[in-house]
């Protein structure tokens, strides 16, 4: 698609509302942002950002494979630390590989919504990150998304190639900071996973009473590829709708999906949407949702077209207050013969009898509920760097996370 | 004094009634056998003490260390020193046995008490999530030695454990009743219910009761009750020792 054909799509696509979630009034928001001052290491930055970002499980300590850090809709640093990984902004990007021809809007249609529209009209920014071909990544690749002006549309295109036979881990923090009273994040991002590529994406969303957020995701996974994606939301938002979509295309071409969401608010409709087209493909999405107040729908679908895939589904919710709804939609669709999809969805209170057994050892109602909780978003994450594991437990744990 | 005392306890869950008019006093420094037939209200004499909340008090007063517990929280009594081995304990997602531990005292040393309970496999896994039977027992034991209470009470702790683990139970038993001191020393009490006795091989229990329909009807010598009831029955028993 030319650049021509992108813009002319998006702006007949300027008014599509979106398929799922609340709809947001895009003209509400400013598009302009000021320019924030670029540095030459995350290190050098505002205290304030590199205060949210380790909120968000980042560390910009430089012990990573690279860094990219975008405030509003300035790219403030975007440094590889190791040789394996190239990483850059996305208008660099752009310049430097033609238009990447082969990658731009490919896995997300530019006229998918609004949203995407509005994101393909803007001036490009986000991340480029490609994993060169036979490397492995031990340290992530750490990015951190700051939304840190009031009333902003924050439009974000990111790239993720994992050349053949290269391992790549990508942890991205999405945050505001606490005076941001308003804003709203529009992100697409596009991964491509080549053969016998293992990727793990950990993306930890950490936003105000007053942000939207609509992230676009389209991933396609070749022969003997891997993905890891984990999503974690603990904090108050007011709307949140995305529904990545994963083609597992190779044969033997793998992706698991991990959410994690204790909900206290707001709209949250998340979920994962896997194709399983080639043979001996195979997929796992697991959601535990926790929610004492607001809405959350939690989606799942995977679509099996080819005799062999396997594919399994679990959406469990603890619902701990009146005020809540947890609305979970499993979908499994079968499309070939000798297929094996599974699913498993529960939506339910505390048990009684585990709250009794911790209160038998000493453990006080409001403790006994705070350590079922944790263990209940205790998801066991395969495939990933021991400290990488190690942080997202640390983000699982630490938060004040209590029943109604 | 007695560090336990059940008065008059009756109680129903529902609409049956499941204790009547019940009575019980545990010394100091003693451990009490509880035998009767499934159903006979065993367990739930044990739930009630430890304050389940899904039981009814009718009437009656369960008294410990002196103090009326009858309304007490669950966690209250354990503070007080009340503990028990569930029979069949729930599993609990996403807590490691080793970090319920610290929970339960963070002065204990997990490691040792794995290691004799022969568990420092199970410190990384779930609390009883994939257990077999005799392993469940087990991380009861583990947890009762971390929260060290002055009064356990045992749900059937044998069943379901091979011959080497119940000796393994029954000297975790012996630890926790303190039966390695002499009997004037030993300040901390218990209560089991087995159902073949064959834990009491491992352990010392001073007294036995056999309970039916919802009463002690006999109580006497450990192992003369168990003689007794292997040889004519828990009715034919409490008819021979205790005869109304």
């Amino acid at each position: 698609m030319s650049m021509s054909g992108i813009e002319e799509k998006a702006r007949l696509a300027r008014e599509k509302k979106a398929l799922y979630g609340t709809d947001v009034d895009m003209q509400s928001y400013e598009s302009e942002a000021k320019p924030q001052s670029v540095v030459e290491n995350a290190e050098d930055l505002p205290s304030v950002v590199k205060k949210a970002a380790l909120d968000v499980g980042v560390k910009l300590d430089g012990e990573s494979s690279g860094e990219y850090v975008q405030m509003d809709q300035t790219p403030v640093v975007a440094k590889s630390l190791y040789e394996g990984v190239e990483i850059m902004d996305i208008a660099s990007a752009l310049k430097k590989y033609d238009g990447l021809a082969d990658y731009w809007w490919k896995l997300v249609a530019p006229d998918a919504d609004k949203y995407t529209a509005d994101v393909a009209a803007a001036p490009p920014a986000g991340y480029f990150i490609r994993a060169k071909k036979g490397m492995k990544t031990v340290f992530p690749v750490k990015s951190c998304l700051y939304l840190g002006s009031t009333n902003l549309n924050q439009r974000v295109h990111n790239i993720i190639i994992a050349e053949e036979g290269s391992e790549l881990h990508v942890i991205t923090g999405c945050t505001t900071p606490a005076h941001v009273q308003r804003g709203l994040h529009v992100g697409v991002s596009e991964f491509f996973i080549q053969k016998d590529a293992k990727v793990s994406f950990t993306m930890v969303h950490s936003w105000s009473k007053e942000v939207e957020v609509r992230p676009r995701t389209g991933i396609t996974i070749a022969e003997g590829g891997s993905l890891s994606n984990n999503y974690i939301l603990l904090r108050p938002v007011k709307t949140i709708q995305t529904f990545p979509t994963a083609t597992l295309a190779g044969r033997g071409a793998v992706a698991s999906f991990n959410t994690v969401i204790y909900s206290t608010m707001g709209n949250i409709d998340v979920g994962s949407n896997v194709n399983l087209n080639a043979p001996e493909t195979s997929a796992e999405s697991i959601s535990r949702v926790v929610s004492v107040g607001g809405e959350v729908i939690a989606r799942g679908r995977m679509t099996g077209r080819v005799p062999g895939a396997r594919a399994h589904l679990e959406c469990v919710g603890l619902l701990l207050s009146d005020k809540g709804r947890i609305y979970s939609i499993p979908e499994l669709d079968g499309q070939s013969r000798d297929l094996d999809m599974s699913h498993e969805a529960a939506v339910g209170r505390i048990s009684e009898e585990e709250l009794e057994y911790l209160m038998s050892r000493g453990l006080n109602s409001e403790e006994a509920t705070s350590v079922i909780v944790r263990g209940f978003l205790d998801v066991e994450i395969k495939g990933l760097p021991e400290d990488l594991k190690q942080e997202i437990k640390n983000i699982t744990q630490r938060e004040d996370l209590k029943g109604s | 004094m007695h560090l336990l005392e059940i008065v008059d306890l009756s109680v129903g869950i529902g609409n049956k009634q499941v204790l009547k008019n019940f009575n019980l006093k545990i010394g100091q420094g003693e451990t009490h056998a509880l035998f009767g037939p499934n159903g006979t209200g065993k367990t739930t004499l044990l739930n009630v003490i430890a304050g389940i909340p899904r039981y009814t008090v009718e009437s009656g007063q369960i008294v410990f260390k002196g103090e009326d517990i009858t309304h007490m929280s669950m966690d209250e009594r354990a503070r007080l020193g009340i503990g028990m081995a569930f029979q069949r304990p729930p599993a609990i997602r996403g807590l490691r046995l080793k970090d319920l531990i610290k929970i339960i005292n963070p002065k204990a040393d997990a490691q040792e008490i794995l290691k004799r309970m022969d568990f420092t496999a199970f410190a990384e896994r779930d609390v009883n999530r994939g257990f077999s039977g005799g392993e469940v027992k087990r991380s009861e034991m583990v947890q009762l030695l971390a929260q060290q209470p002055d009064f356990v009470m045992l749900d059937e702790p044998d069943s379901g454990v091979d011959l080497e683990n119940i000796k393994l139970i029954g000297e975790a038993i012996n630890t926790l009743t303190q039966k390695d001191l002499r009997p004037s020393a030993r300040t901390k009490s218990g209560i089991i219910i087995t159902h073949f006795g064959h834990i009491l091989e491992y352990m010392k229990a001073d007294r036995a009761h056999v309970m039916l329909n919802g009463s002690i009807v006999c109580s006497g010598n450990p192992a003369e009750i168990l003689g007794q009831i292997k040889k004519s029955g828990y009715e034919g028993c409490a008819a021979c020792l205790c005869p109304a």
